[in-house]
């Protein structure tokens, strides 16, 4: 856990200290969708698929447009694993821990990748390249260990071949830096 | 002569081991070597251990290869799979093939052989034929049909889908909603994704007769995220049965109406609790709400709101084109019809099997599924999901039925069956069961929160070997005050996993002789 120094703030604070082009984004999704009914999940989607996360200032700018408490909003937010706070790498590999990934090598695969990415959960490579998330069940349970990356499904991912996806993320980005 | 016509699975567990390299692999040759093919983009058909498994048509039906690897295909072009031919890869015909042959497919019927965005193959196949007949039904007879079939909800909890239906139609509210839970969280399951990606069509028939029959005008289908093949197939399948009056206003010029749209879940696994899954839907936390009331007088947003899982949704269409007699001639005492099984895990043909209810767990683990897939043996199966509990050998003749399951302490649950070989460490899953439910607990009542936490501790120092004796009674005792004192099962359940490991596999639990002696 982080610890976060808590000061009284003296100044005001302002609705949002969003990148320009963040809050663009942001306010862009939210005006899309906020007719909805329930509209808040698929606003929070829709800012995490634009900018791969969910920053902290997008939450008071969300709430004024929703009509929503910050509170509200933020609880929503840290209560799905799916939303992240803090910027991820240019890819996101989900790993699967359930059973039917641990009982074909998922737990070895996990200390896999962690030793090689050189991060643990939640973390993003040195290079900025991959963020190492888990993930309980892929829907791809009879051919496991099971990953994604992005939104590519792999099954029997034996460390060697995760070694091979890795690279070929890390070779694809570099072909197209997004 | 006409094109030949090839099948390569686009479902997502085919994918995952290289479809869609093949496929092009595929097109690449052919068009190398001048021949002309059409090929088509189907569902699984369930051997998913054969993936990517390429399909031919002849004159004698469907020829089955695989698994073909791009590295395979110009051997398979050298020796003329496109006339069906023999190779090492071969299987010959895909409905003779022995896992295929013996199923009986209700609910996954299309599922494999059509093209699932093709409205056309999919009306070709007996799709909408349930809709048409609901069409000329009362509201009270569509809701009489599904009761008289026998169909129980398929998403765990078993309960008779006709009742909850019927409580829907007799609510007054101005707007009613149908749910469709397509979560499948448990570990173990993909049914409802392969029929969301391989017959996205007969969950939107489904919905479609649930709203007739119970007067709800418009249906949301809750989709876990981690799901974004399904997504794209429901949104393209949506968007194709709007655009053929099968959804909307007026649809087939009935007067009725009924719209369905795709909501996407964001990975907490007790949103597939029902109530919880309608605070998602609201934009809320995942919270589960205190019953009553029911999800079916005051569910979506206070609305009277039948909540289904993808299979039972799935498999009323059959039901209304066929009959109920029909559907409730499958199956054993008061499991009636068919049940999607999923052998995952340490298996060796891993895959989807539709049976009726009454088949042994024996011999779906070694006819269907051919024993362990390290060959080495089964010692430990949980099926249910992460809530059901580890069955040892000696288990291994219980029928799937849900009475069956309930009676040994288990749950049948969606149908999922996990497999583990003798490398297991029972004393390991047990403490996952434990932190599983840690990270999931929506954290509403105590026990759940804090006992999990707690649990995971316990069999920590369990394993360790402190004190054993004094171990052992706490977890015992915390199994007991989740048991009772858990508002929904994720907190009531997790002692099935957790205390049939250590009554099962109590060995498991002592094997740190060293730390004892230290003690
Ligand atoms: C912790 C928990 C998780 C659940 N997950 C799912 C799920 O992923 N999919 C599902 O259909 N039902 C799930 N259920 C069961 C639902 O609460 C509910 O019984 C079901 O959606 C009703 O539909 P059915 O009658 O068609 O099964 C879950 C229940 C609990 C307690
Ligand atoms: S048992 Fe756990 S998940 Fe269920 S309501 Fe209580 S705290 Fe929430
Ligand atoms: S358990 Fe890993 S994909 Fe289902």
């Amino acid at each position: 856990m982080k610890s976060e120094k808590r000061v009284i703030p003296i100044k005001l604070e302002r609705l949002s200290s969003l990148a320009p082009a963040q809050r663009t984004t942001v306010l862009e999704v939210c005006v899309r969708m906020k007719a909805m009914p329930g509209a808040l999940l698929p606003i929070l989607h829709g800012v995490q698929d634009a900018l791969g996360f969910v920053p902290k200032d997008a939450v008071p700018l969300i709430a004024q447009e929703l009509n929503l408490s910050r509170a509200e909003v933020h609880g929503v937010v840290t209560f799905y694993h799916w939303f992240r706070e803090d910027k991820p790498g240019r890819q996101v590999v989900h790993l699967c821990r359930a059973e039917a990934c641990q009982a074909v090598g998922a737990t070895e695969l996990e200390a896999h990748a962690k030793r090689t990415l050189g991060v643990d959960f939640h973390g993003t490579t040195a290079d900025g390249a991959l963020t190492l998330e888990p993930v309980y069940c892929l829907g791809n349970c009879a051919l496991g260990p099971s990953l994604m990356i992005g939104e590519q499904l792999r099954g029997r991912v034996t460390p060697r071949r995760f070694d091979e996806l890795m690279q070929q993320a890390r070779a694809s980005q570099a072909r197209s830096p997004a | 002569m006409s094109a030949i016509k090839l099948y390569v699975p686009c479902d997502a567990s085919a994918l995952a081991v290289g479809a869609d390299e093949t496929a092009q692999a595929i097109a690449a040759q052919a068009q190398a070597r001048g021949i002309d093919i059409q090929l088509v983009r189907n569902g699984s058909r369930g051997m998913l251990w054969l993936e990517p498994l390429v399909e031919v048509e002849t004159a004698q039906g469907r020829v089955a290869y695989g698994p073909v690897q791009v590295e395979d295909v110009a051997g398979l072009f050298d020796a003329g799979f496109t006339r069906g031919a023999e190779h090492r890869l071969g299987h010959g015909l895909t409905a003779a093939m022995p896992y295929l042959k013996n199923q009986q497919r209700l609910t996954f019927a299309r599922v494999g052989i059509t093209d699932p965005l093709s409205l056309d193959d999919y009306l070709a196949h007996g799709g909408y034929q349930g809709l048409a007949n609901a069409l000329l039904m009362e509201q009270a007879a569509i809701v009489q049909c599904v009761t008289d079939s026998g169909l129980r909800g398929r998403g765990g909890a078993a309960f008779p889908a006709g009742i909850k239906w019927r409580t829907v139609l007799g609510a007054q509210a101005e707007q009613k909603y149908i749910v469709c839970n397509a979560d499948e969280g448990d570990s173990g399951t993909f049914s409802d994704r392969m029929v969301m990606e391989g017959d996205p069509f007969v969950l939107i028939e489904g919905m479609t007769i649930a709203g007739l029959a119970t007067g709800a005008t418009r249906g949301y289908i809750y989709l876990r995220c981690e799901y974004p093949h399904a997504h794209r197939a429901l949104n393209a399948a949506i968007a194709t049965a709007y655009a053929n009056n099968y959804l909307g206003e007026n649809l087939r010029d009935s007067g009725r109406r009924f719209d369905l749209e795709v909501r996407l879940g964001a990975g907490a696994y007790i949103c597939g609790e029902e109530t919880s899954l309608l605070e998602s839907l609201e934009g809320k936390r995942g919270q589960v709400r205190f019953k009553p009331p029911l999800p079916a007088l005051q569910g979506l947003f206070g609305k009277p709101t039948v909540i289904n899982n993808v299979i039972t949704l799935a498999s009323v269409p059959i039901i209304l084109a066929r009959g109920a007699e029909h559907y409730k001639n499958f199956g054993m005492g008061r499991s009636r019809g068919t049940l999607p099984i999923q052998l995952a895990g340490n298996i060796k043909l891993g895959g989807l099997v539709e049976l009726a209810f009454g088949a042994t767990l024996r011999e779906l683990l070694y006819d269907y599924g051919g024993g362990s897939l390290s060959g080495r043996p089964i010692r430990a199966v949980q099926v249910g999901g992460p809530l059901g509990a580890y069955l040892p050998e000696s288990q291994f003749d219980t029928k799937l039925d849900y009475e069956a399951f309930v009676e040994i302490k288990g749950m049948l649950g969606h149908g999922g069956i996990v497999v583990f070989d003798d490398s297991v460490d029972m004393a390991a899953q047990a403490r996952y069961a434990m932190e599983f439910c840690a990270i999931e607990s929506c954290g509403k009542c105590t026990p759940c929160r804090i006992g999990s936490t707690r649990g995971v501790e316990v069999i920590d120092r369990l394993i360790a070997g402190e004190q054993p004796v004094k171990q052992e009674a706490v977890l015992r005792d915390l199994c007991e005050t989740l048991t009772y004192g858990s508002l929904c099962a994720l907190g009531g359940l997790t002692p099935y996993p957790v205390l049939s490991a250590l009554n099962h596999f109590p060995q498991d639990f002592t094997k740190s002789p060293h730390a004892v002696a230290a003690a």
